[in-house]
């Protein structure tokens, strides 16, 4: 998919076109007017509907599936059950783990959990294939299920060695620690919600398929698909234009993936699959429930002797999902002990995914709930704590950071907010019936490196084109990426042309993680530069060249025009120039990977993620950070918690584009907003069954509940992290809310609430 | 496939003589409807669009009171200033339900009519009882996820909380349904469940609520809608008050009073007992706090709806202490 940069009137803009600037979102009119296409908008001719058929039980075997009436309804193509699918090869996982040698079949007989998929209608229309689908006869013969985590039948679930991160004595120094603080803090299942729900178009012709999907991660879901059918890599071609939303959802091949292609094989016809709003909470996992309890021993003044953390998520039966719990508690405050451990146990659930920092968000719940609750207990204001034990280096790898402005996002957070205006006693500050409450917590989401791959061309008319595999799911690639070109080889942004979304482009691997900024202005940044040293060595070298006779050793490329740096020769457009030398267009290609890399290193980089860089890697500890200060107002009769203030300090180091980013901080903040407050899968125990599966039910917040919020960054450049120094911003800033919005509820009303979302009944 | 056939009423006999046959339903702004068909709930063999019949969309209000048609939409009647001036609970009640895009749709008739939100209702693919749904097969909801579940007018065959917050605002002015020339109050439309839920409404096949009339009283004219719940908008109440009040020449003295719940009973509540408690005294708020529990008596929980029983009088309370203080 193509996107052209345009001009947008908007005083914003000026200046805005060089890394850094306040460009605004380049696919912004496209989404505005409706142009832009999403993937399974895609029209082709012959095209078949699929709709799924889901477990009614949690737990057992399917006994029988019925499919007479079904086949015999108007329209049908086909309808599929384990028994009728093609077979298809189990595919490595996301490390590129080799798979057992066994078939993969994504319809269930062995049934681990409510919504399973089991069966599927393909028909000529939609509307036929959602009434046939209620045709479909399945009978189960049940057997008993675990809920969730507080099954009585859960047990204490399987130990993930691992995770366990242990220096000094904890245990010891927790016991003869003055003061100590326990307390366990439980999070629901909560869910990605985005408003584009998964769904593709597989179309085969011959051994090569084409999958329209919505995908954070081309290279990877293709490799799936290429493994599940046994057909080369180069086969599967993956289109992503733009995605509606993902949150870590849309990152893997899904089983209703396999589906729809072992369909459309199947029939020869290019076959659309769409999930419902319901099964988008069943289809695939949100982020896992956990429960942790934190204890601290601290002197009187408050500094930390020992940490001791033990945490547990809930994982599938079949599946294996690690929520790392420890991964805030063990580097956010120096302490010389420290203990955590964590388990997972299994539930009948579909297997939890990864939603927005993933680890960080539950991890940062539990310990600055607790450093809070010290504070309370040691008397010392809760910012206060936080500066007394800051760790100066990362107490767990014991090296130092790349950069951690916490201290100056601390300041300047609470200089914004008015800190030092707060009076410390639980319910003193109140507004009528409006219990006031004042919060802060702070976050923290490592630096995930990799490497990407992209195209620059410089082409005839003097524009600047850039490919890449890499995609766009509202972050802003699209935008960055033409800043980059344009800075690099200079020319205006709204003469660069970006091109992102297809498999068939340069290579790129997963955005998630927050990486892919950082990564692929780093590739674009490489390749650009290469053009633009095509570009000048040919204007120098080439005979036909205006500047050849200059006999100059370099030129300056700017604002589409090139001339020589003292300004003594001759002044011409890109165009001018590549007529004058005979070239069409010039072409480079970028990467960051290392020199010696071989075709498998690229192949292992790109479609999984074993060959990321740990963010400990060599001399420095790379993490992005923040800190947020939050008012809250608490009807003291309703219970009802409205966030009525948030001010929040965020280091990401450098900013590619500050008004993106901003817009992604505030959507961190706004959907940790809803974690806090509104956001629970609720499950009916007996049967095991989401019952609040649909965005009427489920909530998230509205306009209503979201007051003004002022981010501001105090981030430097930080060249461990990147190629252009920025670190992460997408996922950072939910790091943080809920326990900084739990804190602010404890000030206005004295109640402690360790279990996420804080509704009305918890406090009334 | 589904099919079903649509037809685009002429007239209200018109609509009226369709809606009489067996499997047809109105259809209205669809909001309800066509929901509930997605779900797999209603099944209507036939439709009858009644959205194009010219006049049932009026909004009169006069000195004797409101005159609402029932095509009217609940945006047009939030907004409609004689109705915020006559009947502020009215176009209280109407903006903070649902979302603008729905208010700009749904009809005040459809309004009246919405359905329960009890999730096994809604979903009987995998719950197959229900006794709303389908009588005798019981209910799925007692022992389950409950809740968005009423505490008040509950039966052993079903306790699915009315979700509507428009008719909370209307039992408390003793409002009237017009169904053609039948006229029924707001009180005798809604039925509680007993031992059939799946009869909801005092309407029958071929019948029509054609206008809805609200009479005139000093307590409309003073009155608020107070709604509470976890979201701040779109959501449905986890419970909420209409308060209407009158006060004698002193300025203090409780002449009348109205009070009904909604977001907590099987139907729109009116809490009489909270009404008569208070007539004749002065306002005062901890007589007010008092009397405001009489709003859940005989309530009954199961279990995580019992915070209802603890938030309705609150409710109630706050929402009778802001008409006297505005006095
Ligand atoms: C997500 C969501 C949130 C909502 N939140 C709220 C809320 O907070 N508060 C609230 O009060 N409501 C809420 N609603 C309900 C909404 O107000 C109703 O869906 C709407 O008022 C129905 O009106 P309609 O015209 O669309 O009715 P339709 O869907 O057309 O019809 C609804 C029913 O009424 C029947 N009907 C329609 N007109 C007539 C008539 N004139 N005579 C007899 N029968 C008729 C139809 O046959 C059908 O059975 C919400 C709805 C949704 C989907
Ligand atoms: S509460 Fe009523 S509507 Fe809900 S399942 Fe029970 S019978 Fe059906």
């Amino acid at each position: 998919m193509t996107v052209h940069n345009m001009r947008h009137g908007d005083a914003s803009d000026g200046g805005a076109d060089a890394i850094g600037g306040r460009l605004s979102r380049v696919d912004g009119p496209a989404k505005i007017t409706g142009s832009a296409k999403y993937a399974v908008e895609q029209q082709l001719e012959g095209l078949a509907y699929a709709v799924l058929v889901e477990s009614t039980v949690a737990s057992g075997k399917v006994r029988r599936i019925d499919t007479a009436e079904a086949e015999a309804a108007p329209g049908v193509l086909k309808v599929l059950t384990p028994d009728t699918i093609i077979s298809l090869r189990t595919a490595s996982d996301w490390f590129g783990t080799p798979p057992p040698d066994k078939p993969y079949c994504p319809l269930a007989r062995d049934i681990t959990f409510s919504g399973q998929h089991v069966a599927a209608v393909v028909a000529e229309t939609f509307e036929q294939a959602v009434a046939a689908a209620a045709l479909v006869k399945v009978s189960y013969d049940e057997t008993p299920s675990i809920v969730d985590l507080s099954d009585s039948k859960a047990g204490d679930g399987i130990p993930i060695d691992a995770m366990t991160k242990e220096w000094g004595d904890a245990q010891a120094a927790f016991a003869s620690a003055p003061v100590r603080i326990c307390a366990a803090y439980n999070t629901p299942r909560e869910y990605q919600a985005p408003m584009e729900p998964h769904g593709l178009i597989a179309h085969w012709e011959g051994d090569k398929l084409t999958v329209w999907e919505p995908s954070q991660w081309l290279d990877g879901m293709a490799r799936t698909y290429a493994e599940w059918f046994d057909v080369p890599f180069e086969n599967v071609r993956l289109v992503s234009p733009y995605i509606g939303g993902g949150f870590g959802s849309k990152a893997l091949a899904l089983s209703h993936g396999a589906v729809a292609a072992s369909a459309a094989r199947m029939l020869g016809r290019p076959v659309r699959l769409v999930m419902t709003r319901p099964q988008t909470f069943t289809g695939y996992g949100g982020r896992a429930a956990t429960r942790q309890t934190v204890t601290i021993g601290a002197d009187g003044e408050g500094i930390i002797q020992s940490i001791v953390h033990r945490g547990i998520n809930e994982t599938s039966m079949d599946g294996m999902w690690v929520e790392p719990l420890g991964s805030v508690t063990s580097i956010m405050y120096a302490t010389p002990n420290f203990s955590s451990k964590q388990n997972v146990v299994r539930v009948n659930s579909v297997v939890p995914g990864a939603m927005r920092a993933p680890g960080e968000n539950p991890s940062a719940f539990g310990i600055e709930s607790t450093i809070d609750e010290l504070a309370y207990e040691v008397g010392i204001d809760p910012l206060e704590i936080r500066l007394r034990n800051y760790a100066e280096q990362d107490p767990h790898a014991k090296k130092a950071w790349s950069t951690r402005q916490l201290r100056e996002a601390f300041a300047v957070g609470a200089e914004r907010f008015g800190w030092a205006r707060r009076t410390p006693e639980p319910r003193s500050m109140r507004d009528g019936n409006q219990l006031i409450g004042w919060g802060v917590a702070a976050g923290t989401y490592p630096v995930r490196r990799a490497y990407g791959e992209a195209i620059v061309r410089i082409l005839a008319d003097g524009s600047v084109e850039v490919e890449s595999s890499s995609i766009d799911m509202g972050q802003g690639t699209y935008t960055i990426l033409a800043q980059t070109a344009a800075e690099t080889v200079g020319v205006p942004a709204d003469n660069v042309v970006v091109k992102l979304g297809d498999s068939r482009f340069p290579r790129a691997g997963v955005a998630g993680g927050s990486r892919l900024a950082g990564v692929m202005t780093g590739a674009v940044y490489k390749a650009a530069t290469s053009a633009l040293d095509q570009l000048v060595g040919l204007a120098i070298s080439d005979p036909r060249s205006p500047f050849h006779a200059l006999q100059a050793n370099t030129l300056v490329v700017a604002n589409g025009r090139i001339s020589s740096p003292r300004g003594d020769g001759p002044d011409l457009s890109i165009a001018k120039l590549l007529t004058s030398v005979g070239r069409d267009h010039i072409e480079a290609t970028g990467d960051t990977m290392p020199a010696n890399s071989t075709a498998q290193d690229r192949y292992k980089n790109y479609t999984t993620i074993a060959m990321a860089l740990p963010h400990t890697e060599g001399d420095y500890s790379r993490h992005s950070w923040c800190a947020h200060f939050i008012e809250v107002r608490v009807d003291e009769d309703f219970g009802t918690v409205r966030v009525s203030r948030v001010v929040s300090a965020l280091d990401s180091g450098r900013l590619y584009n500050p008004k993106l980013a901003e817009s992604q901080w505030k959507g961190g903040i706004i959907m940790g907003i809803g974690q806090a407050l509104l956001e629970e899968g609720i499950v009916d125990r007996r049967h095991g069954r989401i019952v609040n599966n649909n965005l009427a039910d489920y909530l998230v917040p509205t306009n209503a509940d979201i007051p003004d919020i002022e981010v501001i960054s105090v981030g430097i450049p930080d060249l461990h992290s990147s190629v252009l120094g920025g670190k992460g911003v997408g996922e950072l800033a939910i790091v943080g809310v809920a326990p900084a919005i739990a804190n602010a509820v404890f000030h206005a009303t004295g109640k402690r609430v360790r279990d996420l979302p804080i509704t009305l009944e918890k406090l009334i | 496939m589904r099919d079903f056939s649509y037809l685009r009423a002429g007239s209200v006999e018109a609509a009226r003589q369709a809606a009489a046959l067996p499997g047809t339903m109105i259809l209205a702004g669809g909001t309800t409807l066509i929901d509930l068909a997605k779900c797999g709930v209603a099944e209507p063999d036939s439709l009858v669009d009644i959205t194009h019949l010219k006049g049932l969309d009026k909004i009169e209000v006069s000195a004797r009171g409101a005159t609402i048609g029932a095509l009217a939409k609940m945006g047009h009647v939030a907004d409609h200033a004689d109705i915020k001036r006559h009947f502020p609970a009215v176009s209280e009640a109407l903006w903070q339900a649902a979302s603008a895009q729905i208010r700009n749709m749904a009809t005040i008739g459809g309004n009246l009519m919405q359905r329960t939100r009890c999730p096994y209702f809604r979903d009987p693919a995998n719950f197959p009882a229900c006794n709303k749904r389908e009588p005798g097969s019981g209910c799925s909801a007692i022992g389950g996820v409950t809740r968005g579940h009423a505490v008040l007018g509950t039966s052993d065959a079903c306790i699915a909380m009315y979700p509507g917050d428009l008719a909370t605002a209307l039992i408390a002015f003793d409002a009237i349904v017009h169904l053609g020339e039948r006229q029924v109050s707001v009180d005798d439309f809604f039925l509680l469940p007993g031992a059939t839920p799946d009869k909801e409404h005092a309407i029958e096949p071929g019948e029509m609520i054609t206008a809805i009339e609200i009479p005139d009283s000093a307590a409309a004219r003073r009155s608020t809608y107070l709604k509470i719940r976890d979201r701040q908008s779109y959501e449905f109440a986890a419970a909420s008050a209409a308060v209407g009040i009158e006060f004698e020449a002193d300025g203090r003295t409780i002449r009348d009073l109205r009070v009904a719940l909604g977001g907590v009973a099987t139907k729109p509540w009116r809490a009489r007992a909270v009404e008569e408690a208070l007539k004749g005294k002065v306002l005062e708020p901890d007589a007010v706090r008092a009397a405001s529990l009489l709003a859940v008596e005989g309530a009954v929980d199961n279990g995580a709806n019992h915070y209802k029983i603890e938030l309705a009088p609150r409710v109630v309370a706050r929402a009778i202490l802001k008409m006297g203080e505005t006095a």
